[in-house]
């Protein structure tokens, strides 16, 4: 033994850890070196052989490069296991953006019916209930109890569609949501904070913005010492909640039977914000619905007394916002149903 | 309704200085309720617009639309244009642009070429000065109007005006009229208002001797009035007269007809004059029309006015000549060779005159007026108007005046503290009153508590306290109310079904199926297309056969929008419906129909597998426990690939396909797999909250049983008994496997089942699984004429 053998059989081991190409030829190049059979270890066997002196030098030798042969394996495998990490991450590259539609795929709410729990729940968060009835309707429930006597000429503008049921002209397709406030005041007794939201049907011949079935949402609220100030306040709220901080809203004077005082309510104009456009004729206000005071012969025919009681009632339509918050330019495509138009959504 | 600003002024001093006094003048009218649906400025853009005399007029080679024109515009050289209008020849007196004219609309007016020929101006439409007409020809002017080159606003007295469109409400008649319009708007700006007095000194011969009024039906007019004008003059109206009368919308027609029309802008008193030498026995009968009548009205149409309400004005004799408050009559109209004029001025029932409007679909400015309520006490004030802008006759002496309507309107007892906590307004009484004295309430009495007022007789539409309520918060101004946002009492929430609703949508939006609207009514055959009875309420008087009925299922919807996406290139739509259906109740005395709200799904391209698979979904989400019951006759359905959906033993639906047959009515051409629901019946209308299972923390133990089981039984009843028969060890089974065929005998299947057992408290021993496993094998066996399979 001496120290050129030691030095030789060093460099060839290393030789062969650095010639290694996977970890399973480390493996061996290692077993070959410093394993239990490995030329280091049969040097070391050796060892008893030598004078005490050369043991000494030698013993010191043959550690060392154990030492270093071990280290030099370990950064060997550090490095032979970063790139075999990086080949099987190669092999599973994958372009996203190349991957084929398929399922799962989500289904789309008709528009109408988003807008109508957006619109619910702003109200739901002014503590109102939601109330809902039947869409046909005794004639007593849509007209009568609203203030709408038979041959009241109110009641042309409603278009509505009578049925053939019961006498003639007893029973229709509701043209508004109002009867529900009727129901209402019937079977709970105030205070009432509600609105009713719901479709409705009139003989219209549908253009571009107009359906003969269409949405409303209305809102009711009988409470004692309730103001037109109180009524004022929660179209404000409403439409700064649903349309934007900076939306105004104003009412002006109006007439409905089953409101007085009557207004009608408008909100600034989405597209110009004000200014005045096309889409709001130039003058900055957008009409969204109508809105008053319960009319005393309303409360009278449900059996409220309006001495006790007052209350304030408002109604617009669900579609008509749907459409101006999304651009929808004809309203018709609302009802077509046609899947191209739903999932845009 | 058009309102000409310097109409307005003649009433009330408003301020009409500038475009931001115009403006200013809007928001009042918005504010009031009369809303401005448009403004126009008339009468500017005239500087270089003259008059001028066509001398020539040659055609232009190669063109045939365009002729070469010369005209004098008083420069004393005959000026070159090109005109495409045809309505003219060399002597019609015009109205021209002379080059470097501004128009308006900012129309610049510059030298041009067309054809080759040179134009140095612009003769005029009155459209493109904004004076009316459709454009279509050139505006003539009268021969004599004034020498060429006088400035055209000169030639006809044109002054800058501003014209306001206001749409007025239907409780607001008064404000029909120009005069009444100037009322209210000067009331709230607190400007001082006055209708002027006409004078009008009556001739010497009595109305009495010279023409008759009977009125045979005071229920429909309560007050009739007429009065003759002798010697009169028919011919053009003043041009004041004829440009007001144009910048309102109407159409001047000679002196008498104009001032009817003037007067009833003004006043809103519609008045109809009559050539008394045309009406036979020289006198007017008022009555019902009787069966069978028919009148020819002024525009030269027969109607049949046969119906006791409808109102006619006859001659003495008793022959129509006119519909009441409507239209008069072709036979007794003013022309040009009439001397003797009798005007009618009366007051109409307002619903008789809405009802007869409508059932002639005729309208006219008169009947507008008189549905909504005309001032029944305004008459002799637009009689002597008429009389004074007619301005030659001889008026006769005194009105003949048949009335039943009373005198005097009764007082309203307005209480101050009402109207406050009404409007969430402190008004002290002095300033209620304030606001209604200027818009023509008399204040009657004044006390601690309040006030009487008497309505004025041009506000048929306040008679109760609640409407001068609104007439207080239309002057104190809407937008002057403080406003607060009421407090609720209540916690708002949605009801734990309108929740569960809405979860449903999510819960199927999330499975794919996407939403859409149905309408409630559909057309005749349509659910017999759907494979269901044609049982269905109708509409009386529908709008279209294809909606005259209302649906009772939401089968034809659905098929509806499948067929419509089938054909627009869209198969395997997956769509469902929330929406109410509407069955013909079970007694006719039932006020209304049976109304019941359904879910429908139809799955385009996927069968009674996957909708099946898509009801567990639902089933697992809100938790409730269906079982199904194979079922042939669920109308529409397919009757080998339906089952009945049972809730607690209640039928709450189906589930499966649509039937092939039906598909193939509606043109669809693949499967379509069908759920349906109704909701009140399925959805939970109480809150109901899972409790909690622990889960076990001892390990699990599987076994696979498969067992030949009859086609005759069906699977959910074998599931059933291995649940039963499991025991509280079972934690889960699911069927993974079912084959028919070789090593199955025929008419029968073999149904492979995965049971996991697992105690709470322990580890399950072999013995424990052996033991469970004979158990549920000879329950199977038994019940079902099963055997393990081997």
């Amino acid at each position: 033994m001496d120290e050129r053998e030691i030095k030789n059989i060093e460099e060839a081991a290393a030789a062969r850890l650095e010639a290694a190409r996977s970890l399973d030829e480390l493996r061996a190049a290692e077993d070959g070196a410093t394993g239990k059979r490995g030329a280091l270890t049969q040097l070391n066997q050796r060892l008893k052989d030598v004078d005490a002196e050369a043991r000494r030098e030698f013993g010191r030798m043959l550690n060392e490069a154990r030492s270093r042969l071990t280290s030099l394996a370990a950064d060997r495998r550090t490095r032979l296991e970063a790139d075999e990490r990086r080949r099987r991450l190669e092999a599973e590259r994958l372009d996203l953006g190349e991957v084929l539609p398929g399922p799962p795929r989500r289904g789309h709410l008709s528009l109408v019916t988003q807008t109508r729990d957006e619109l619910e729940d702003v109200f739901v968060g002014m503590g109102f209930q939601v109330a809902e009835g039947p869409e046909v309707e005794t004639d007593w429930h849509n007209f009568e109890a609203l203030n709408i006597p038979k041959a009241h000429p109110a009641r042309s503008g409603f278009d509505s569609l009578y049925l053939d049921w019961g006498d003639p002209e007893s029973t229709l397709l509701r043209p508004h949501t109002s009867p529900v406030q009727i129901r209402l005041m019937q079977s709970q007794p105030p205070p009432i904070y509600a609105v009713m939201p719901g479709k409705v049907y009139r003989k219209d011949t549908p253009d571009a913005s107009h359906n003969a079935t269409f949405h409303q949402i209305e809102g009711l609220v009988v409470d004692r010492g309730i103001t037109f100030g109180h009524l004022a306040g929660t179209i404000d709220s409403f439409v700064r909640a649903y349309f934007g901080r900076d939306v105004q809203s104003r009412l002006r004077p109006a007439s409905f039977p089953f409101t007085e005082p009557s207004a009608e309510f408008e909100v600034t104009c989405a597209v110009c914000g004000g200014i005045g456009c096309r889409t709001c004729s130039g003058t900055g206000w957008i009409e969204l619905g109508g809105c008053g005071m319960v009319h005393p012969n309303v409360f009278e025919a449900v059996g409220i007394d309006p001495e006790e009681w007052s209350g304030f009632a408002f109604g617009f339509g669900i579609d008509r916002c749907a459409i101006v918050r999304h651009g929808v330019s004809d309203i018709r495509v609302l009802l077509e149903n046609d899947i191209r138009f739903i999932r845009q959504f | 309704m058009l309102v000409p600003l310097s109409w307005l002024r003649d009433f009330a001093p408003f301020d009409a200085d500038d475009d931001a006094a115009t403006d200013a003048l809007a928001e009042t009218f918005n504010d009031l309720g009369m809303v401005v649906e448009g403004i126009e400025r008339v009468g500017e853009g005239l500087d270089g617009v003259v008059v001028a005399r066509v001398l020539e007029v040659h055609g232009i080679e190669g063109a045939d639309k365009i002729r070469r024109v010369l005209v004098d515009d008083g420069t004393g050289e005959p000026v070159q244009v090109v005109c495409g209008a045809w309505n003219f020849d060399a002597g019609a007196v015009v109205p021209f642009a002379r080059v470097g004219a501004v128009l308006p609309g900012d129309f610049e007016i510059g030298r041009r070429k067309m054809k080759g020929v040179e134009s140095h101006g612009m003769i005029c439409s009155g459209a493109e000065l904004r004076m009316g007409g459709d454009g279509k020809g050139i505006l003539l002017l009268a021969p004599d109007v004034a020498a060429p080159g006088t400035p055209l606003a000169d030639a006809l007295g044109i002054e800058p005006d501003v014209v306001f469109d206001l749409a007025i409400e239907t409780n607001r008649p008064d404000a029909m009229s120009i005069a009444g319009v100037a009322r209210d708007a000067a009331a709230r700006l607190g400007l001082p208002f006055a209708i002027p007095e006409s004078v009008v000194p009556d001739g010497p011969v009595a109305t009495a001797d010279v023409a008759s009024v009977v009125v045979e039906s005071p229920e429909l007019s309560p007050r009739f009035t007429a009065k003759a004008i002798l010697d009169v003059v028919v011919g053009p109206s003043t041009s004041l007269v004829q440009r007001r009368l144009t910048l309102a919308g109407m159409r001047p027609i000679n002196n008498v007809v104009d001032a009817s029309n003037y007067v009833m802008l003004e006043l809103g008193q519609p008045t109809h004059p009559y050539d008394l030498d045309q009406l036979p026995g020289h006198g007017l009968l008022v009555r019902a029309a009787r069966p069978g009548e028919v009148v020819r009205t002024l525009d030269g149409v027969d109607r049949a006015v046969g119906d006791g309400e409808n109102c006619l004005i006859c001659d003495a004799n008793g022959d129509p000549v006119g519909i009441g408050g409507i239209m008069g009559g072709e036979s007794s109209e003013i022309s040009a060779s009439t001397t003797r004029v009798l005007l009618e001025a009366a007051y109409f029932t307002p619903m008789a005159i809405a009802r007869t409007s409508k059932r002639l679909g005729l309208r006219s400015e008169a009947s507008a007026r008189f549905e909504r309520g005309c001032d029944p006490e305004g008459i002799e004030r637009a009689v002597n108007r008429f009389v004074s802008l007619l301005g030659v006759g001889v008026p006769t002496a005194g009105l003949l005046d048949v009335r039943s309507l009373p005198l005097e309107r009764p007082a309203i007892h307005v209480r101050t503290a009402r109207v406050n906590s009404l409007l969430g307004t402190s008004l002290p009484t002095e300033q209620i009153a304030g606001y209604l004295e200027p818009i023509g309430f008399a204040v009657a009495a004044a006390d601690a508590v309040g006030l009487d007022v008497v309505p004025p007789s041009f506000r048929p539409d306040v008679f109760e306290e609640i409407h001068v309520v609104e007439e207080v918060a239309r002057h104190h101004g809407y937008a002057n109310i403080t406003r607060t946002v009421p407090r609720s009492p209540f916690v708002g929430q949605l009801t734990p079904f309108q929740k569960n609703r809405r979860h449903l949508r999510e819960v199927l939006a999330g499975v794919g199926a996407s939403e859409t609207l149905g309408i409630p009514l559909i057309g005749p055959g349509e659910a017999a297309r759907a494979g269901l009875a044609e049982d269905a309420i109708e509409a009386s008087e529908p709008m279209a056969r294809e909606e005259s009925r209302l649906r009772t299922s939401l089968l034809p919807t659905l098929l509806r929008a499948v067929s419509f996406n089938g054909s627009h290139r869209e198969p395997g739509a997956w769509l469902f419906e929330i929406g109410h259906v509407f069955l013909v109740p079970a007694h006719r005395s039932a006020p209304l129909p049976d109304e019941r709200e359904l879910l429908g799904v139809a799955l385009a391209g996927a069968d009674a597998v996957t909708a099946k698979r898509v009801l567990d979904v639902i089933g697992q989400e809100f938790h409730v426990d269906v079982s199904l019951a194979a079922t042939e006759d669920a109308p529409g359905l397919h009757p080998t690939r339906t089952a009945a959906v049972l809730l607690d033993g209640q039928a709450v639906g189906y589930v499966g396909e649509i039937d092939p047959g039906v598909l193939a009515e509606w043109g669809i051409e693949e499967r379509v797999g069908w759920i349906e629901l109704e909701l009140e019946r399925f959805l939970p209308r109480e809150r109901s909250y899972v409790q909690a299972r622990p889960i076990s923390r001892f390990p699990s133990s599987d076994i696979d049983l498969a067992f030949v089981v009859p086609d005759t039984v069906p699977a959910a009843l074998v599931e059933s008994t291995l649940r039963d028969a499991a025991g509280e060890l079972l934690e889960a089974v699911h069927l993974f496997d079912v084959y028919r065929g070789q090593g199955v005998p025929e008419g029968a299947r073999s149904l492979a089942y995965r049971l996991r057992f697992q105690a709470q408290d322990r580890t399950l021993t072999d013995g424990d699984v052996a033991r469970v496993r004979a158990q549920v094998i000879a329950a199977v066996e038994s019940s079902h004429a099963a055997r393990l399979r081997g």
